[in-house]
């Protein structure tokens, strides 16, 4: 799916991290954790193309994503579902037409009104389908990215600090869809540093907790 | 029938894609600065297209008129002066290709000289030349020929071919003619490089917009299109209504057989009417390409 191999990333003449290596394998939940400015959100960035490693080599699902036109990127995306932590909404478009947007961009026409109302319903957010983005709370808002994130049915899907502004029980809601939706098969990396949620999720399904501290990426023991 | 791929895009593009537009936020002040400069230079443009026009009109008059006619002046002394006039006039008759030779009357003279003197003027107690008119035919005289026989039977005679002031005429009117193209031409880069700033700002604008349409995996191409054909519509809509109040207003000018003139046959006649059509397909191709640039040019920078 997405291979990491030696990746190092610089920026402003300082190195973030090197020599870093990661694969989600198709089924995998990986939890990426580690202190604010490590370099997780960059990471997952390399994930998606949005960033292009300084070092070492990225694969997205088999193409080395420094060989790939800014159109090979796109249709990368496609297969790769992001929920941002501060969710990138198209602020004057209604809450279902966001989650819509991957689907209108592709000019996928198979997914009819139902299966929209369906996924809305499966977030929770069928009342609040006709409003606007800024009008919701930060747990729906993080609803509707995940729906959105989904609604192509991706490979892999990336949730960078999902749950970093909402509630514990909104937290658990959040991580008991991701861990339905890695049921389905798909591939997840979720990056937080909400340790309690780690621990929860752990109970629900198998996953590896990977921390990036230090510039290094390490697989995290028995303290969790 | 199969319809070709330039015609199928050029359709979608005029009737779009309501849903890939609506990722585009409608903003106001763009939205209106464009749609005003489509109207304003498209309302200009009809006006040059009319100048330009009306002065070829112009040009084609006077190299017609002036080429077809000439005039021989006669100076003799006052006994000589009627046999001079019939020789001449025989000369002039027995030429070939001088479809007509015709005496101008005195009344025709005194209108000739009213203009610098006044009415009233008493011709028949002037000493003035007379004039014969001549009238060419299709292919005209040979004039260094009619001189020499001119020369050798009417001494006091000289013929005016008006090749030395009609030249200069007809250039300037093809000069005029020009420099309606010209403006025409302005008016056209004008439009593109407003509509590329408008462009230019909606797309900065909107560089979040971009930012989620290409998370969520849009490509290039549909990003630019969502603002090239918004902006193609507004500049085909403005410039509609540009050309329509520019076509009213050359209605409203009084037209050539009331008044005369050069600035009152500012305008269009027949099919010309058909002209100024022209002008809002050929702004809207010229937003498309300008949108088309700044966007593709934004993209690129944004990657």
């Amino acid at each position: 799916m997405i291979e990491l191999s030696h990746v190092a990333y610089s920026y402003g003449g300082g190195e973030l991290f090197s020599d870093l290596s990661l694969t989600l394998s198709p089924g995998s939940f990986h939890f990426l954790t580690g202190p604010s400015g490590a370099g997780k959100t960059t990471l997952m960035k390399l994930c998606y193309g949005e960033l292009i490693a300084t070092a070492g080599e990225v694969r997205l699902f088999g193409e080395d994503a420094r060989q790939m036109s800014r159109d090979g990127i796109a249709l990368a995306r496609r297969r790769i579902g992001v929920v941002h932590q501060d969710c990138q909404f198209l602020d004057h478009l209604p809450v279902s037409e966001n989650i819509a947007l991957p689907l209108t961009v592709a000019g996928r026409k198979d997914k009819g009104i139902q299966d929209l109302a369906d996924l809305i319903a499966w977030v929770g957010l069928t009342k609040q389908a006709s409003q606007l983005p800024p009008e919701l709370s930060g747990g729906e808002r993080q609803r509707a990215a995940l729906a959105r994130a989904v609604i192509m049915s991706p490979d892999v899907i990336l949730a960078d600090e999902p749950t970093g502004n909402i509630d514990w029980e909104m937290s658990q809601r959040l991580l008991r869809l991701l861990v339905e939706l890695n049921r389905m098969g798909k591939t997840v990396l979720v990056a937080t540093h909400d340790m309690a949620l780690i621990r929860a999720a752990k109970q629900e399904v198998q996953s590896r907790v990977l921390r990036l501290t230090e510039r290094r990426l390490q697989l995290a023991g028995a303290d969790l | 029938m199969r319809v070709p791929a330039f015609a199928r895009r050029g359709w979608l593009l005029l009737i779009g894609d309501p849903k890939a537009e609506r990722a585009v936020p409608p903003s106001g002040f763009t939205a209106w600065l464009t749609s005003f400069t489509a109207a304003a230079m498209a309302f200009l443009a009809v006006f040059a297209m009319a100048f330009s026009f009306a002065a070829g009109r112009l040009a084609d008059r006077w190299s017609d008129e002036l080429a077809r006619t000439s005039t021989l002046r006669l100076s003799a002394p006052a006994g000589q002066m009627e046999a001079q006039t019939a020789t001449a006039l025989e000369v002039l008759t027995t030429t070939p290709g001088v479809a007509e030779a015709r005496l101008l009357s005195e009344a025709e003279q005194q209108a000739l000289l009213e203009p610098w003197f006044g009415p009233g003027l008493p011709v028949a107690s002037l000493p003035l030349p007379r004039l014969i008119e001549i009238i060419e035919e299709e292919d005209g005289f040979d004039a260094a020929g009619l001189r020499a026989r001119l020369q050798a039977e009417v001494p006091g005679a000289v013929l005016d071919d008006h090749t030395r002031w009609r030249e200069p005429l007809v250039a300037a009117a093809a000069r005029l003619r020009s420099l309606g193209w010209l403006a025409l031409l302005l008016i056209g880069a004008s439009t593109g490089a407003m509509i590329t700033l408008a462009a230019q700002a909606a797309l900065a604008a909107n560089a979040q917009v971009i930012r989620v349409m290409r998370l969520v995996g849009a490509q290039d191409a549909y990003i630019a299109r969502a603002f090239v054909r918004r902006f193609t519509q507004r500049t085909l809509s403005g410039a509609l209504a540009g050309m329509a109040a520019g076509m009213a207003a050359l209605l409203l000018i009084p037209r050539t057989e009331v008044a005369g003139g050069f600035l009152t046959g500012l305008g269009f006649t027949g099919a010309g009417w058909l002209w100024p059509l022209a002008i809002p397909p050929l702004a809207a191709l010229v937003a498309f390409a300008a949108t088309r640039t700044a966007a593709t040019r934004r993209l690129r920078d944004l990657s």
